[in-house]
């Protein structure tokens, strides 16, 4: 009978694995609903080849090359974090984490003032001004009438996909803020000792030794006027010590991160560099 | 609370206390067993609902010409009975009843893997039913797209579509997270010795659909996106007007759509899978042939969206693969049916209630599964698309199909859900009264589609009249079959006798349970160390204390 509710208890405690395939599934489902999106870009482009052409040389290759640089980046400091943390090294996951969220942030803002210049230049799904901008492609030979609506096409792919991905990008940031916001008030682990009595103090010394018994820190020799000595620990926590919850929820972000990421990579040279 | 324990009878589920009173405590729930509950009342009232408008539907069609309703009445009442039955019924359907009630004590485990995520999807459903709701009243008319939703007319009707395919996306976002949970839940949650090949028939379909909630979900879920994008955003992907391609809705659309067939009629055959073996007291012949073929269905079942589109414009070598891949997915469905019936072959057949609703599925499913190799013929079609034909063929596999195996999988499972029995000889009458009801009602359709009847048509040329005629007739006897089936099951539900833990006599996990189960459904964790469909204790218990009947059937084996 104790086995059995060992077995129970055991039970109850959340299910790491588990939660990494749910994830990975969840991961499908967003790689299939951007393939939608995909399936679209792949026929309109084969039929319309001239048109994509025309709509790429719009776009601004400096600022998207900008942007992926970012993104690369904060797949790596994701990947850090989460290596800090199996380490126990909770100071480190936090500062990565931090740093992960801000290019996400700068991603953003790049991606804003991409979309408000073109916005401002009238280019944008369903625009008289941009239909007429195209019919004088048409006129200036730059494109084949028959090849017109690639133009379209492609500048209604290209908000619908880089504004879906920047959607991702802002749920991702959001949860990674939730999972920082969590680190940050797992306490440190923290003690306080007075162990020493007064005149048991006078002419010693107070040394911290590694496990090898090599002399790390030592302090003065105490005299008569030293009262008491308060000994105060502040030490990030072992891996053993992390919150399974955190570090699984902060994996998942981080799964989760790295295919806001992937798509991208998709992205970038489909819109930016076929031209 | 002692007085029980010390009787060593667990309580129910439903005895349990809860943390929320009243309707909070289901509706707040994240118990698998109040979840799937919540979901059969959820799911039956859209049916009924549904029905209704099926019923409308089929009166307005008795006689040629308008008899009630104008025709842009007509158009909204197929397009809502449509919407309502596929989205609403159909596709929760029985992973969301039974797959979350029996799915996880077949298993041998606690609950589902994410017990809060399987009460969100819940709520998504209602959310997304609200809103399809909320759509109807909301536009300058009635929805009339049809129930596919079909671009270009999507973007230029002044119906409120962009809501009601809004409701539909939190639905799929729904099947999405069912799928995702119990996909994880077959991974990780099987009892001591519950091996892949362990699992009852049923968990396998319920895990192959699983596999096609998740996979092709999302892609009608951002067609549907893109369908709100077009109305507000101005771009226009699908709108010809505005350079894009309404094919490519079409195909996006199927996509999906196909492959969301499996999604409603692999679990069914997971429930006939489980109701024929325990109503024939053996192992169920070729079990990894049905535990593959499911497997297989799911995946050739994702390839053939094209057979919808063979009159839409495709290349000619594109329909021929289509048509080819359809032929093919007909494949893993005859390898089931031939196994049910060599499951029959020398059983101890006994025709309770739910074997009837089993035996009939196999019937009707066949006709809707053949009619639907005509369909995939790629000459036959171009005669066949868009007539009635095609809405006979899909009313006998869907209705036939996934309607008769939910409607066994009720009866089967009703016992263990509720702990009483609903009285069994009305029940037989039920089936009988919904089983020529059912065939009247539809099987006129074909023969008035072979002739040219087109589907969704208000009126028709004289010589339809009379399969019209005897298909309204057909639905007055199976709408009085259901509605008494319901009314038998109701006052089974408040008047019944006191149920068995294991009435059939089935061998699954479920049947070692108490009716109803207890809150952790298992007190001590099983260990599984046989076959599922193993009835050898069974049998010897029912020996050990024989009745007569048994004793003949001992002597004719």
């Amino acid at each position: 009978m104790s086995a059995h509710a060992a077995e129970l208890a055991v039970h109850e405690h959340k299910d790491y694995t588990g939660a990494k395939i749910g994830m990975w599934m969840f991961l499908f489902t967003e790689v299939l609903l951007f393939g939608g999106l995909f399936l679209l870009y792949a026929v309109y482009r084969a039929e319309y080849p001239q048109g994509f052409h025309q709509g790429g040389l719009h776009l601004d290759v400096f600022l998207g090359a900008i942007n992926t640089i970012i993104l690369l980046t904060s797949s790596l400091t994701m990947a850090l974090s989460i290596a800090a943390i199996q380490r126990g090294q909770k100071g480190l996951a936090i500062f990565f984490l931090s740093f992960t969220i801000l290019c996400g942030a700068t991603f953003m803002v790049n991606k804003y003032f991409e979309w408000s210049k073109k916005i401002h230049h009238k280019i944008y799904p369903g625009s008289e001004a941009l239909a007429k901008y195209v019919d004088n492609m048409v006129e200036e030979g730059k494109v084949p009438p028959q090849q017109k609506s690639g133009v379209l096409l492609f500048f209604s792919l290209y908000y619908l996909m880089t504004g879906l991905h920047g959607l991702h990008v802002l749920v991702g940031m959001i949860a990674m803020a939730f999972i920082l916001r969590k680190l940050l008030k797992q306490p440190f682990v923290h003690h306080r000792w007075n162990p020493f009595q007064k005149q048991e103090l006078q002419g010693c010394r107070l040394v911290l030794e590694d496990p090898n018994g090599q002399t790390i820190w030592k302090s003065e020799t105490f005299d008569e006027t030293v009262k008491h000595v308060d000994v105060e620990f502040q030490y990030y926590p072992a891996p053993k010590h992390v919150h399974p919850d955190d570090y699984v929820a902060l994996e998942n972000t981080g799964l989760y991160w790295h295919l806001v990421d992937l798509i991208w990579i998709f992205l970038f040279p489909l819109f930016y560099l076929i031209s | 609370m002692s007085q029980a324990t010390a009787q060593n009878i667990p309580l129910s589920f439903y005895e349990e206390k809860s943390a929320y009173p009243g309707i909070f405590a289901w509706i707040f729930s994240t118990d698998h067993k109040r979840i799937g509950l919540l979901y059969m009342f959820t799911i039956l009232s859209f049916f009924l609902f549904g029905m209704s408008m099926g019923f409308l539907i089929r009166l307005e069609k008795m006689f040629p010409g308008g008899q009630f309703f104008q025709p842009a009445t007509y158009n909204a009442l197929f397009t809502i009975h449509g919407v309502v039955m596929i989205f609403l019924f159909v596709i929760p359907g029985i992973p969301a009843v039974f797959g979350n009630f029996i799915l996880p004590i077949q298993l041998g485990a606690e609950d589902v893997a994410f017990p809060r995520l399987n009460l969100l999807s819940w709520w998504l459903l209602v959310i997304g039913a609200l809103v399809i709701f909320l759509s109807l009243f909301t536009g300058s008319k009635l929805p009339d797209t049809g129930w596919t939703f079909y671009a270009p007319y999507n973007t230029i009707t002044t119906a409120n579509i962009p809501m009601a395919v809004f409701g539909a996306f939190l639905v799929g976002f729904s099947s999405i997270l069912t799928g995702l949970n119990f996909i994880t839940t077959v991974h990780r949650l099987r009892a001591k010795g519950m091996t892949f090949f362990r699992m009852p028939l049923f968990a396998w379909s319920i895990y192959a659909t699983a596999w096609i909630q998740i996979l092709a979900t999302p892609v009608v879920g951002i067609t549907l996106l893109l369908v709100i994008a077009e109305r507000f955003l101005g771009v226009g992907v699908f709108n010809p007007s505005k350079s894009g391609d309404p094919l490519m809705y079409q195909h996006l659309f199927w996509i999906y759509s196909h492959p969301a067939v499996y999604i409603m009629v692999l679990p069914a055959m997971g429930i006939v899978s489980d109701i024929i073996p325990t109503f024939c007291k053996k192992p169920i012949f070729g079990y990894k042939a049905i535990a593959f073929s499911s497997m297989s269905i799911a995946f050739i079942g994702y390839l053939v969206w094209g057979h919808h589109m063979f009159t839409s414009g495709m290349a000619d070598l594109a329909r021929v693969v289509f048509s080819f891949l359809t032929f093919f997915v007909a494949v893993p469905t005859a390898i089931k049916i031939f196994n049910w019936t060599a499951t029959l072959y020398k059983g101890s057949i006994e025709l309770r209630a739910p074997m009837l609703f089993a035996l009939s599925f196999i019937f009707l499913f066949s006709i809707g599964g053949l009619t639907g190799v005509m369909l995939g013929t790629l000459n036959l079609d171009l005669h066949l698309h868009d007539t009635s034909f095609v809405v006979a063929h899909f009313h006998y596999t869907i209705f036939g199909g996934f309607g008769f195996a939910l409607f066994g999988g009720i009866h089967y499972w009703f016992p263990k859900m509720f702990g009483k029995m609903y009285n069994e000889t009305r029940a037989k009458w039920a089936w009988l009264l919904l089983f020529i009801g059912f065939n009247m009602t539809y099987f006129p359709l074909f023969l008035a589609g072979l002739e040219g009847m087109p589907r969704r048509y208000y009126d028709y040329l004289p010589k339809f009249a009379p399969y019209h005629f005897w298909s309204t007739i057909g639905s007055w006897i199976m709408i009085s079959g259901i509605l008494f089936m319901f009314g038998n099951l109701l006052h089974g539900l408040l008047r019944g006798e006191k149920a068995d833990d294991n009435p059939w006599g089935g061998s699954t996990l479920e049947w070692q349970v108490p009716s109803p189960p207890p809150l952790v459904n298992f007190t001590t964790p099983p260990v599984v160390n046989k076959d599922p469909y193993d009835f050898s204790d069974i049998l010897k218990k029912r020996n050990s204390s024989p009745t007569p009947q048994d004793q003949e059937d001992k002597g004719g084996q």
